[in-house]
């Protein structure tokens, strides 16, 4: 058999085997009860303003603090793993390590749980406080990175051309160098952006009550009361209106950057 | 003598603009500069040839300690820029420096190249930095490019910017690092001419080039260096017309042959 022949034979073979098991789902799932478990509009209608005005709101303050949180202390970090002095190298060069090498879930577990037991009691403060500084302090290692390769990827001649004209190094950082490598990595940005959007979801293992519960917990609470999926299929839907558009532009972005001049 | 800033006034009391003492450098185990003796003095524009790697770059970039020299003594106007407590962001503001790459900032405009020193490390007032812009841009001809970002603008009126934004902090001096070799043919003219106007009205230059047309019109003094060592240095008709050094003579005649 040449070659050719085979390689075409074998994809007929690959799309006969997808229809068959795809016919085979469609004919034996109950389609009816399917729906009924997981887009039922009643429960939809019931608790669409809820999803809106509490949930979705409750996701979007936890990114938002955990992000900003992450931005100026990962601004921090990056400078410190750029320094000259060693103990602040070393130090962020550990936090880091740190930070990305162990999972989101610990951290928001010792962070919500293990430090008011160790500090008798002293928790981080304000409702959203302790998930909120969890989400930042992990966010921070990432951007951390991110950030610095955005420095690095500025040319030494603008941190030369700005101490020539007699400006300090922290001035010639913060005037001109860091806003060009803001510039440079706004696509990692909005990706992290994105990262942390999904990664809120975790905070539900703090026992939120019902006025602070993100998306994830509200969904689990409600499709356990209403014995019912629907509330995780809407749960979703509204994820995906926060990221699909998130992650287009960041794709936009980076297109463009590849486009542009230099 | 051609040049028209004509012999460098000489005054007894004040003392040279840069004066270089037995500089050393070395990266890592590279010595690139072995005992240079130099100067430049009020008024006098001085240029510095000599071939690739010869040390050029890093004994201007010494001059504002861009570079750490090893050992050795620079005076800025006699005072010491390596002694231990010395204001060194206060001195540079007295030295221009302009780049072969231009390194204009590209997320400002021209105005915003030339005043963002001005007001934040000379804290001039917006009013007086945005005049100041004003007047060195038009002497660089390019006033109508204030509102342009540097992307926009060719190789030529990138370069003259930068010599203006340079020129905006009132520098008593200016240093240029090749500052044409990174432009196309036909750009080189007008920055040359800038740069020549600029020693006209009596500045202070130390010039690293590649031009010797402009070497032998406009310098008062021309240096050859090779190795790391200054070989000779003179008026420019005779250290072009008659090098007294071998090394000299075989640079200059692999420079007419290109
Ligand atoms: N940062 C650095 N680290 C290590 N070596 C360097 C560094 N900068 C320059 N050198 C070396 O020092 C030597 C002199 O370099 P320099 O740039 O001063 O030469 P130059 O005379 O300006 O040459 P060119 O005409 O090519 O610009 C070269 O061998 C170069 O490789
Ligand atoms: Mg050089």
């Amino acid at each position: 058999m040449e070659r050719r022949t085979r390689i075409r034979l074998t994809r007929y073979a690959i799309y006969a085997a997808t229809i068959l098991v795809v016919g085979f789902v469609a004919v034996r799932a109950d389609w009816g009860s399917l729906q009924e478990a997981f887009l039922d509009p009643e429960i939809f209608a019931e608790q669409f303003w809820d999803i809106l005005t509490i949930a979705a709101k409750n996701t979007l303050i936890y990114t938002l603090l955990g992000y900003t949180l992450g931005l100026v202390w990962g601004l921090v970090l990056a400078l410190m793993r750029l320094s000259t002095i060693t103990p602040y190298r070393w130090f962020a060069t550990t936090y880091i390590e740190i930070f990305r090498g162990i999972p989101l879930l610990l951290t928001l577990l010792i962070i919500g749980y293990g430090l008011p037991i160790a500090l008798n009691g002293t928790k981080v403060p304000g409702t959203y406080g302790p998930g909120a500084v969890a989400l930042g302090v992990v966010a921070a290692a990432y951007l951390a990175e991110t950030i610095r390769a955005g420095i690095e990827a500025v040319p030494r001649g603008q941190m030369e051309a700005a101490r020539s004209l007699g400006m300090s190094y922290g001035r010639a950082m913060a005037t001109i160098v860091i806003p060009q490598a803001f510039r440079i990595i706004v696509p990692p940005l909005t990706n992290e952006l994105v990262l942390l959007i999904k990664d809120t979801s975790l905070v539900s293992v703090l026992g939120t009550t019902q006025l602070t519960e993100e998306l994830t917990k509200f969904a689990r609470d409600n499709a356990s009361s209403t014995f019912n999926s629907t509330p995780y299929i809407a749960a979703a839907l509204v994820y995906l209106c926060l990221t699909v558009p998130l992650t287009r532009l960041s794709a936009t972005l980076e297109k463009r950057g590849k486009r542009g001049n230099r | 003598m051609t040049g028209a800033s004509g012999p460098p006034p000489s005054p007894a009391a004040l003392p040279p603009a840069i004066d270089i003492r037995d500089l050393h450098k070395y990266f890592g185990d590279l010595q690139v500069l072995k005992g240079i003796d130099f100067e430049v003095a009020l008024r006098e524009v001085v240029c510095v040839i000599g071939p690739s790697g010869s040390g050029k770059s890093t004994l201007l970039r010494c001059v504002n300690r861009l570079e750490e020299p090893t050992s050795g003594q620079i005076l800025i106007e006699g005072e010491d820029i390596c002694a231990p407590h010395v204001d060194l962001d206060r001195i540079r503001t007295r030295i221009g420096m302009v780049f072969q790459q231009f390194n204009l900032f590209p997320h400002l405009n021209v105005l915003g190249n030339l005043t963002i020193a001005q007001r934040k490390v000379l804290g001039r007032s917006k009013p007086a930095a945005q005049a100041k812009a004003r007047e060195v841009l038009a002497k660089v001809g390019l006033l109508d490019k204030i509102d342009e970002y540097p992307g926009r603008l060719s190789g030529g009126q990138q370069q003259r910017v930068a010599i203006a934004r340079a020129l905006a902090m009132d520098p008593d001096m200016m240093l240029f690092d090749e500052a044409t070799s990174a432009l196309d043919p036909e750009l080189v003219g007008e920055v040359l001419a800038v740069m020549r106007s600029l020693a006209e009205e009596g500045m202070t230059m130390m010039v690293v080039t590649h031009e010797m047309g402009f070497a032998r019109k406009v310098a008062d003094r021309v240096v050859f260096m090779d190795g790391g060592v200054v070989v000779e240095e003179g008026a420019p008709a005779a250290l072009l017309d008659e090098p007294t050094h071998e090394r000299t003579r075989r640079f200059l005649r692999m420079v007419h042959e290109r």
